[in-house]
């Protein structure tokens, strides 16, 4: 039986109630006094100069309250380099620059006015692929730099290095070498909700926004510095977040929108919400950046590892989110999955004047598996060994140190690889040959093959340390009613962050977790967050919880030691008068009236305070309000309030060399696929799934499964369908009819999900983070049994059946 | 125009403009912003009401529309008492994360249950097929309403 209580259990959430009910208040859902509608006003060139913006017109328009450029408005710099500005001046760099805003009474009013400005442009030339952006004289996206510097070409100055041995000499004395290029797409996140903000200012100029942001206090310090810039020196703002309707990673940055929303908000003295239709969230809001990899890997005769080189190119876009940093992420796994002692790697960002980008759920690491898990199946052909065999050899193992300076505490690589394996009946299935395997299986018929892969996954499982801080505070507050609020920086973006904490809490504080509510999102009232990011919600949250619940204990035990033998003693007297044939109350009583109890003499579980040494005594044991009442009402009373920051033994990785420990903990996993490739229609099938995640301790089954299971699915859907496409910049499918991501009938294949606990001692209870990389090693995965069933590599993502049927056409030469 | 249409159990009567869609009445007039709104193409699902027991994109219906309707959002599924049991089982088996299409998903699923008191998982996959979720992967939305199947032909 477990030692836990509600840790490891399959608990319903605490958010779900509201949201079947309708009841949950999205962005969408929330209406402010007096409040008015913004609208932005985007570029209509990828690259252009402005030469006039008309406004007249628009603001003549009955209803309208405002109207604003950024030639009437103060120039506001954001961004991750502060290379984007929230209103556009002398040029645009992409369709989705922000040139003008309006705000009116109704959003229809608000619509037609910002079609009514007239923009007179001077089209320039730009560049759409890093490729082209590179050449000598292409044309230059930024003239200068965020100094004011000029600049002399295409590159975003934020290089990423990481070299480790002699590559050259390890290339040279390899046995077996494998090279090849993948590419991935951008993609978008998708969320169902779309992203929106209402700013307001009070009397004294403080700003309040309601938004859609994984940072509230990070977006806090971005627009404390904006209000800087609007000459609102020394005012604050609150953020606050409603409930979101799904985020992915969109809420790392804060967005031009906001800002407008904030000098609209400004210029009015009114509440301004402004919300992205579908359209707007797909063409103007930043998709995932797309990729080109050029990789080889080498072996020794016996399969070891022996160096790995990759090169890699990001499409920036035309300016600089925090997606910028997602190669510090990605070379977690270039450098550390699987042990190989030489690495080169190197990752060049570069302005184009597509969309920017940011990051996404996973953090670059679905771009940097795609290449290294697809070019390990290469390897492993080329040395003639069995893919699994290939992982095994070379996996990860317990308490190692990586060329990049990861301490690997936890590892159940291992345990995963044999999982999916088993699930798959991996051994059975390559046995047979590819060529014959088709005409094997009973349901198959002879156009359809079918093949199984797999590939591996290694994360951030102990938050990581992208900031200076990676802490996270909590504050645990008891009512007189035995009620525990968990007051957190964190954010519930649908992840099951929630849940976590309330069995995390009531766990590590001895309460029943219908006792516990989670308080969040807003800065006034809640200590401060990094940020949920990094798959670093409920490792960080949880270790913070259970450091507040020991002060909790704390405070309980010591009021005990003053309260409970005096209460124990008045409710046996009570209870006496009732029944004087209690014999053994009397006895007690006599007992406890010798015993001098100390803090340390208590426990408390599922709501009962009691004495350690006597933990099954019905009559020796008080409930929580009791004790807190007592707390409460004597005099010179107290109140039981504690607070705690955690912030993990990880380090920043350092500037020069690309080292350090950038996380507490490392995650593992293995996913497997098996699929059917028809071989006259290149569509592919996949007839089932495994997925086996060493997760350190499971906290709640029910939300833990659910995170794997959707991660899959978006993983699924970057294998096989979703493509942000862009023409000379402009998005060309801003909907989900041109946009496909899946839906339930896809979902028509069993999924196998092993969850290996490895119990990582850095972890709240052993949990490790668990929400992005459910959706890391999919796409190869699926890509390499998509090659063990009709022997074609795809190369670069989406796997569509066009991709697959041309590759199967110049396989066979027709 | 003034239409009159029943809304979660109640007759309304109102004057209102033909060509307002059904979405925003909804939401805008009568409060009921549990219907949301994801697209406004009739692509997601998430404004899905039920109009005489059939599952309705509310975004592409005209208030017009709604005159002599027996119309059903989420927040007139249940009794006021007790969820639903497709409600009680989003709840019991983990089918909602972030909770936006949560919603027009229950009330396609509570509508094709009606019809369907055996349904095959095939069944359900196909009968949830215009709401779509980015987050759950639809696994645990499936085995809701499967549990949901069973609960409501035992009621």
């Amino acid at each position: 039986m477990s030692k836990y209580s509600f840790i490891g259990t399959e608990a319903p959430r605490p958010d779900a109630p509201e949201k079947v009910a309708g009841k949950a208040v999205y962005i969408q859902d929330l209406v402010r006094p007096g409040m008015i509608y913004g609208k932005i006003r985007y570029s209509e060139y990828a690259h252009a100069r402005i030469k006039h913006i008309d406004t007249t017109k628009a603001e003549k328009l009955p209803g309208v309250n405002a109207v604003i450029t950024g030639y009437d408005t103060p120039e506001i710099r954001i961004g991750f380099i502060k290379d984007n500005f929230a209103l556009k001046k002398g040029k645009v760099r992409q369709y989705r620059d922000e040139v003008a805003a309006v705000a009116a009474t109704d959003p229809d009013i608000a619509e037609e006015a910002a079609e009514l400005i007239r923009v007179e442009y001077e089209e320039i030339p730009g560049v759409f692929s890093p490729e082209n952006a590179l050449k000598a004289d292409a044309p230059l996206v930024h003239e200068e730099d965020m100094r004011g510097r000029p600049k002399t070409d295409n590159l975003v100055p934020v290089p990423w290095k990481f070299t480790a041995g002699d590559v050259e000499k390890a290339r040279q004395e390899a046995a077996y070498i494998a090279e090849d290029h993948f590419e991935t797409p951008m993609v978008q996140q998708s969320c169902m909700g779309t992203a929106g903000c209402i700013a307001e200012f009070d009397l004294q100029n403080n700003l309040l926004i309601h938004t859609k942001t994984q940072i509230p206090f990070l977006a806090q310090n971005d627009f404390n510095k904006a209000l800087v810039a609007m000459g609102l020196k020394g005012k604050n703002t609150r953020v606050v977040i409603p409930t979101l309707g799904g985020s992915f990673g969109t809420g790392l940055d804060t967005h031009g929108y906001e800002y407008i929303a904030i000098l609209l908000a400004y210029k009015t003295g009114k509440p301004v919400k402004i919300v992205l239709n579908r359209e707007e969230e797909f063409s103007f809001q930043s998709p995932r950046q797309s990729s080109k990899t050029h990789i080889i890997q080498g072996c020794d005769k016996d399969g070891k590892l022996t160096f790995r080189d990759v090169r890699m190119t990001l499409d920036n876009g035309a300016y600089t989110s925090w997606g910028a940093t997602t190669p510090s992420v990605m070379m977690l796994p270039i450098s550390s999955i699987y042990r190989v002692p030489n690495i080169f790697y190197e990752t060049r960002i570069v302005y184009t004047n597509n969309n920017y980008c940011q990051a996404m759920r996973g953090y670059g690491n679905p771009q940097a598996a795609w290449a290294l898990e697809s070019n390990l199946d290469q390897l492993a052909e080329t040395a003639g060994i069995d893919p699994y065999e290939l992982r095994m050899i070379n996996r990860n193992i317990p308490d190692d140190i990586t060329e990049m300076g990861l301490m690997i505490s936890s590892c159940g690589m291992k345990e995963c690889l044999e999982a999916v394996a088993d699930k798959l009946d991996w051994k059975e299935k390559r046995r047979r040959r590819p060529a014959a395997r088709g005409q094997e299986s009973e349901e198959s018929s002879e156009s359809k093959a079918r093949g199984v892969g797999m590939a591996s996954l290694f994360h951030v499982g102990g938050s990581g340390r992208v900031y200076r801080s990676d802490g996270t505070g909590i504050i645990m507050k008891l009512d007189d009613f035995g009620n525990v609020g968990v007051i957190t920086g964190g954010v519930e973006m649908g992840q099951g962050f929630d849940s976590a904490l309330v069995l995390a809490s009531a766990e590590a504080l001895g309460v029943t977790p219908d006792r516990v509510t989670i308080i969040s999102g807003d800065t006034v009232i809640c200590p401060w967050d990094v940020g949920t990011h990094a798959s670093r919600g409920a490792f960080t949250s949880c270790n913070a919880a259970i450091m507040a619940a020991e002060k909790v204990r704390e405070k309980l035990f010591r009021m005990a030691s003053e309260h409970f033998i005096p209460r124990i003693q008045f409710k046996l007297k009570q209870r006496k008068k009732k029944e004087p044939a209690l014999n053994h109350t009397e006895l007690e009583i006599q007992n406890i009236g010798y015993v001098k109890c100390e803090p340390s003499d208590f426990d408390m579980r599922k709501n009962r305070i009691f004495l350690k040494e006597k933990p099954d005594d019905p009559f020796l044991s008080l409930s929580l309000e009791e004790v807190l009442r007592e707390a409460h009402y004597k005099e010179q009373g107290t109140m039981i309030v504690a607070e705690a920051f955690y912030d993990p033994c990880n380090e920043m990785l350092n500037a020069k060399t690309c080292r350090g420990n950038l996380s507490a903990a490392y995650i593992f996993g293995v996913q497997g696929a098996e699929v059917e490739v028809d071989t006259e229609t290149g569509k592919v099938k996949i007839l089932q799934f495994a997925a086996a995640h060493d997760v350190g301790r499971v906290i709640n089954q029910q939300t833990i499964r659910g995170q794997i299971y959707g991660g899959i699915f978006q993983g699924v859907g970057y294998a096989l369908c979703e493509e942000y496409k862009t023409e000379k910049g402009k998005n060309l499918n801003p909907n989900f009819l041109d946009y496909k991501i899946l839906s339930a009938p896809d979902a028509d294949f069993p999924i196998h999900i092993e969850l290996i606990e490895t119990n990582d001692e850095a972890g709240p209870f052993g949990a490790k983070g668990v929400g992005e990389p459910g959706l890391v090693p999919t796409a190869p995965a699926i890509a390499n049994a998509i090659y063990d069933a009709v022997g074609v590599r795809i190369r670069d993502l989406p796997i569509t059946p066009e991709k697959v049927m041309a590759a199967i056409q110049k396989k066979s030469g027709k | 125009m003034l239409i009159s249409f029943c809304l979660n159990g109640e007759l309304k009567k109102l004057n209102i403009s033909p060509n307002r869609r059904v979405t925003d009445l909804l939401r805008e007039d009568f409060g009921l912003t549990g219907t949301k709104e994801g697209c406004g193409t009739g692509e997601c699902g998430a404004c899905t009401i039920l109009a005489d027991g059939e599952p309705r994109l509310s975004c592409l219906m005209l208030a017009a529309q709604l005159e002599g309707k027996k119309i059903v959002t989420i927040e007139g599924l249940s009794d006021g008492q007790k969820l639903h049991p497709v409600q009680q089982a989003f709840i019991d088996y983990g089918a909602v994360q972030c909770g936006f299409c949560s919603p027009g998903m229950i009330l396609s699923a509570a509508a094709f249950l009606r019809q369907t008191p055996e349904p095959s998982r095939d069944q359900i996959r196909e009968s949830i097929s215009g709401n779509l979720c980015r987050c759950t992967g639809y696994q645990k939305i499936v085995d809701a309403l499967e549990a949901a199947a069973k609960i409501m032909q035992e009621e």
